[in-house]
């Protein structure tokens, strides 16, 4: 028996013992007005340490001078353990172990992430645990022990097939590296392997794009991520570019070489679901589809970000987390509070529906009435969007599409997003605001109702 | 010349101001300075508390003018080109007399502007009189600063009708320059004892020699009348003194006759209101008189006259040919404006010829950088205004920048010398848009002259400008340019007058490798970029200048500027018919690359009435960044989408484009 199955029969008998199947349902009824799905969430892991920077990074990592493994655990599995008791969900739909490079975590770690998980809340056996893997020997060498641990998922770090971009990326593997781990992983997980790519890397045209991407499609499993490359402030790369000793291809050529790369992978049976995201024979990453959906997920670990509602401390809307950012500092927070939370922010029910649109839009089928209707139950997209001009010109220039469906971004709307988005952001602020003064007037209504009525006494 | 108009603070800037008000700000700032410390040391009145100019004893005193006859009276100015030592030279006159001590310090006293030292240009005119001791007599030359540039004609020519003589300043080194010939002209039309002077001929590259040559040719002045100095040094200073004494005759003014004073200048002082300077041409003044001003015809009692040594000293009584200062409750600049007559109230004299109220001839747009700054930009222009009445100020607004306000300048320099003021003494972030010239209009019918009022109407907004066919003619305003220069680019600068729509009156060598051009100009052709362009082909050799030439006909029409075929209200211009194409395809370039690109592909056209004259087109652009976004990147990818719609909300929407406020300001900016 692996050490998943004997969990869930633990957590299964725990279960019965505390009669939480009864609780759960009362709890339903007396929280009918919290926001959906309150009751099971994702767990996002992070792992913050690197071997080495990638020069285009920015990203909460840290090349630690030594690293001591069983503080990490431990304190991984404490904030986890308390972070899951404040918010009192029952279910864990998922988990993904991010980074960083959480390869580099030994292999108990993430059983004992798993495990804790397990013990308190129903963790299924066939849920997603995914981990991001380095494409290095080592990183391949311990597919297997991960494996062992409860992954069912590995999401690899190929970025690209061409030694000179790895070397100009600063990637700590070569190609063939890349090729082994991915086909390790397919042998080990078939069907649940998903390859990460670059496009828009120095010295890359849409051609040579387009043929790299041709030869890399065969060796990959079902499940394709796409990101441009964006030269960040503060990385390596952005001085290199700055200076002129490395130049990135120009918005046009990037816009070809999106437009190539979804024709390529439509072709290669490659489905797009999201924006960045591919996948053939049903492959998706549903860890990755509940932050697009709008569902709770827990973030454990420096500068994880959570959204759930604190329900063990009587919180009724959800809230936006973050936890410490620097891994030693995180440390201690765990050690002494249980866990390193540094920021809580109120999502009230307009920040709510902001991410819910925001996220949604990411995806291929967007926003359904149904899923809509989950959050916003007063008012429907075409009530909120229907109207606008603005909306209407976006549909008539090909780019959104609402309808009886729901709302969500043509082939070529999907490229644009971001600037459909503030739009509809401002669409979303005045339906508000339209809503706040009809409140205000009902409210002087009622005032001076009211002055009526002291006056008459 | 020109800078850069979109003016921001200076973090550094403000509390320099704070630490030295005296040199910082203008004269009248000063002042009041003083006035603060007086009000602690009253019984000091008499000392100039702002400054330590000199221990003379006499400088204590107050002065008996009634000392000083007619004849012993020299009424002169100093003109010259920028930078050819004018205000060196006041500096050594006053030294000499004692006016001030003689320190190193002493640069450029009569310069108190932060713009005047630091462009080497007098603006606002100052005075002094001067006590010299010639031939065992005490003479009262009273030098008559004028400002240092043609923009302010009006003003100098103000100035020298209250002189008799000028010393016109010529550089050794640099030769006769645009606006020595410009001065010379004021001077000579008012028939004033013109004695010229070579300065710097301590200069390794002096050539006084040429110079006087020069003064010969152009002027017509015999050069044995030249005087050779270096004001920097002092040398021969003092012969200028004597030559004042004996070539400048004193003023025709007759003590007997009634009060008459010309004001020659006027500042506003925020404890004693406006003192005007003046020139008595006649009669005498004293405390406690009545008199009135012609223009607005309001009377006033005098509460403090006296000269100026530069500072203020009060005296009793002023005479005829005398120079000085008067406060008589005036509340207003306005109300002693450049020109203007003063009389006693019970004996009413005609008013001094040649007075016109100050015209603007150049405006420009000036508004906050954010709109939230508006009430303090409002204050700093009216504080400013106080002290400059040729300053219009019209209120104004704009769709894209938001409240401010339409300008009216003297020139070209009177609206950089406010603007830096603005931004120098009131630390204000300002944007200035590009200048634009009063056009005219001749009305054609009965019926629209009776609703204007008047035939001839003045247009100062596009928006206001009327259609060709209520028109018989438009009419521009010209001015008639002097350009000095090497011969060497003289074809070079001939081609940029005629790309300027100038006609060449005439053009002559002034020595053997200098040539002066005459060139009349359309005032819009050179308001703009004119100087800059002469200056950069010319590595800086050319020097150009202008006076008013009035107004003649001109084909002009009003262009308009489209975003997919929406007219955009704030950049309409009024251009000359075969400027428009250009002017057209260079304002569509400047939009095509000042507006971001957007979804939708965007149509940049330029318009007269229907007819499109250029077109840029921006294209879509197909695809945002293309960024992964998961659970650690909702929160930063929320704040910035936030931010985005926040500024999308301030843009100006034209049609389904949205404009930010720096494209706005990157095309309407002075450039």
């Amino acid at each position: 028996m692996s050490r998943r199955a004997f969990l869930r029969q633990h957590h299964a008998l725990q279960c019965l013992g505390t009669g939480l199947g009864c609780s759960v349902l009362l709890r339903s009824i007396a929280t009918h007005r919290l926001p959906p799905h309150s009751d099971e969430a994702s767990l996002y892991v992070h792992w913050p340490y690197c071997l080495k920077k990638c020069s285009y990074c920015n990203f909460n990592k840290y090349i630690p001078r030594s690293q001591n493994h069983a503080v990490m655990t431990e304190c991984l599995q404490k904030e986890t353990q308390t972070l899951l008791q404040l918010s009192q969900v029952s279910r864990i739909s998922s988990v993904f172990f991010g980074g960083g490079t959480p390869s580099l975590a030994q292999p108990s770690t993430i059983a004992a992430v798993l495990e804790t998980v397990s013990k308190n809340a129903h963790l299924s056996d066939d849920a997603e645990v995914t981990l991001e893997v380095n494409p290095t020997p080592a990183g391949k060498a311990s597919l297997k022990d991960f494996m062992l641990a409860g992954v069912n998922r590995f999401s690899i770090g190929v970025q690209s097939l061409n030694d000179d971009h790895l070397r100009t990326l600063g990637r700590d593997h070569n190609s063939q590296h890349a090729l082994r781990t991915v086909s390790e992983a397919r042998t080990l997980c078939p069907g649940r392997v998903s390859v990460d790519v670059m496009f828009a890397l120095p010295g890359q045209s849409a051609k040579s794009w387009e043929s790299e991407l041709e030869k890399l499609l065969p060796v990959c499993d079902d499940h394709v991520s796409l990101y441009q490359l964006n030269v960040e402030r503060g990385t390596l790369l952005f001085k290199q570019v700055e200076t002129g000793e490395l130049s990135v291809p120009g918005d046009d050529v990037t816009a070809d070489m999106y437009k190539s790369a979804r024709r390529v992978l439509e072709k290669a049976g490659f489905c797009q679901y999201e924006v960045s995201n591919f996948g053939k024979n049903n492959a998706v990453s549903e860890h990755n589809i509940g932050y697009w959906r709008g569902r709770q997920y827990i973030g454990v670990g420096p500068g994880a970000h959570g959204r759930f509602v604190p329900r063990a401390v009587g919180g009724a809307q959800r809230e936006a987390r973050t936890q410490t950012l620097g891994p030693d500092v995180w440390i201690q927070e765990v050690q002494r509070h249980g866990h390193g939370t540094r920021r809580r922010i109120q999502l009230d029910h307009r920040g709510l529906l902001e991410e819910v649109l925001v996220m949604g839009l990411r995806m291929n089928e967007g926003i359904t009435q149904q899923h809509w209707e989950l959050f916003s139950p007063e008012a429907d997209l075409q009530h909120i969007f229907g109207m606008s001009e603005n909306v209407q010109e976006l549909q008539a220039g090909g780019l959104l599409i609402l309808n009886d469906r729901g709302l969500r971004c043509s082939w070529e709307g999907l490229a644009l997003l971001d600037s459909i988005l503030p739009t509809m952001l401002l669409e979303l602020e005045t339906f508000f605001q339209s809503r706040v003064s009809v409140h205000q007037q009902q409210h002087r209504l009622s005032q001076r109702q009211m002055t009526v009525y002291i006056g008459e006494t | 010349m020109m800078h850069l108009s979109l003016f921001r603070s200076h973090g550094l800037f403000l509390p320099f101001i704070k630490r030295c008000p005296d040199i910082k700000i203008c004269r009248i700032k000063r002042r009041s300075q003083a006035c603060v410390t007086v009000i602690t040391h009253r019984w000091m009145k008499s000392i100039s508390p702002a400054r330590d100019f000199s221990s003379n004893a006499s400088e204590k005193e107050t002065f008996d003018m009634s000392e000083f006859p007619v004849e012993r009276i020299r009424n002169f100015s100093i003109i010259a080109h920028i930078d050819h030592g004018k205000s060196t030279l006041a500096d050594r006159l006053l030294e000499i007399t004692g006016a001030i001590a003689k320190t190193a310090s002493n640069k450029q006293v009569l310069d108190k502007l932060q713009v005047e030292r630091e462009r080497g240009i007098t603006v606002k005119a100052q005075t002094a009189s001067l006590f010299y001791q010639h031939d065992g007599q005490t003479y009262l030359l009273n030098l008559i600063d004028t400002p240092g540039h043609v923009d302010f004609s009006y003003e100098v020519s103000r100035s020298i009708s209250a002189c008799q003589g000028v010393l016109l300043i010529v550089d050794a080194n640099q030769g006769i320059q645009a606006q020595t010939v410009a001065n010379f002209y004021l001077a000579f039309e008012a028939q004033l004892t013109i004695i010229p002077v070579i300065n710097k001929i301590d200069l390794k590259n002096a050539d006084p020699e040429r110079v006087e040559k020069q003064i010969e040719k152009v002027f017509d002045i015999p050069r044995e009348e030249c005087i050779k100095i270096s004001a920097k040094l002092g040398t021969n200073v003092d012969q200028v003194l004597r030559e004042v004494v004996k070539r400048i005759p004193p003023p025709a003014a007759r003590v007997d006759d009634p009060f008459t004073a010309l004001v020659f200048d006027s500042t506003f002082d925020h404890y004693r209101g406006v003192v005007a300077n003046i020139a008595v041409f006649g009669g005498r003044v004293s405390r406690g008189d009545r008199i009135v001003s012609a223009h607005l015809g309001k009377s006033y009692e005098v509460n403090e006259l006296g000269v100026l040594r530069p500072d203020q000293h009060p005296t009793e009584t002023l005479y005829a040919g005398q120079v000085g200062y008067i406060i008589a409750g005036m509340k207003e600049v306005k109300e002693a404006q450049t020109g203007d007559t003063l009389y006693l109230q019970k004996q009413p004299v005609e008013a001094l010829p040649g007075f016109k109220p100050a015209k603007a001839m150049v405006f420009a747009g000036m508004y906050p950088m954010d709109q939230s700054d508006y009430t303090t930009l409002r204050s700093a222009v009216e504080r400013l205004t106080l002290n400059d009445s040729s300053v219009t100020v019209q209120r104004d607004s704009s769709l894209a920048l938001g409240a401010g306000w339409r300008l009216g300048f003297l020139g070209l320099l009177h609206m950089e010398v406010f603007n830096q003021r603005l931004e120098q003494e009131y630390n204000a972030s300002v944007i200035i848009t590009s200048p634009t010239v009063p056009y005219k209009a001749v009305l054609a019918s009965a019926k629209l002259i009776k609703e204007h009022g008047e035939e001839v109407i003045t247009i100062i907004n596009p928006a206001h400008f009327p259609e060709r066919s209520l028109v018989e003619k438009y009419l521009e305003p010209m001015v008639l340019g002097t350009i000095i220069a090497p011969d060497d680019f003289t074809g070079k600068i001939m081609s940029l007058c005629q790309t300027r729509r100038a006609v060449q009156k005439n053009m002559f060598y002034i020595d053997d490798h200098r040539v002066m051009m005459k060139y009349l100009f359309p005032l819009n052709e050179v308001v703009v970029d004119f100087y800059d362009q002469l200056k950069s082909m010319s590595s800086g050799y050319a020097s150009f200048d202008y006076e008013e030439a009035g107004y003649e006909s001109a084909e002009l029409i009003k262009m308009d500027f489209l975003l997919n075929g929406q007219p955009v209200e704030e950049l309409a211009i009024i251009v000359h018919k075969e400027k428009a194409y250009s002017a057209g395809k260079a304002i569509c370039e400047r939009l095509r690359d000042a507006i971001p690109r957007q979804m939708f592909e965007i149509a940049v056209q330029a318009a007269i009435g229907s007819k499109i004259i250029a077109r840029e087109t921006i294209k879509a652009y197909r695809k945002n960044v293309l960024a992964k976004c998961y659970g650690g990147d909702i929160t930063r990818k929320m704040k910035l989408l936030k931010k985005q719609a926040e500024g999308k909300k301030k843009m100006r929407r034209i049609g389904n484009i949205d404009v930010p406020k720096d494209a706005f300001i990157n095309i309407l900016k002075r450039t």
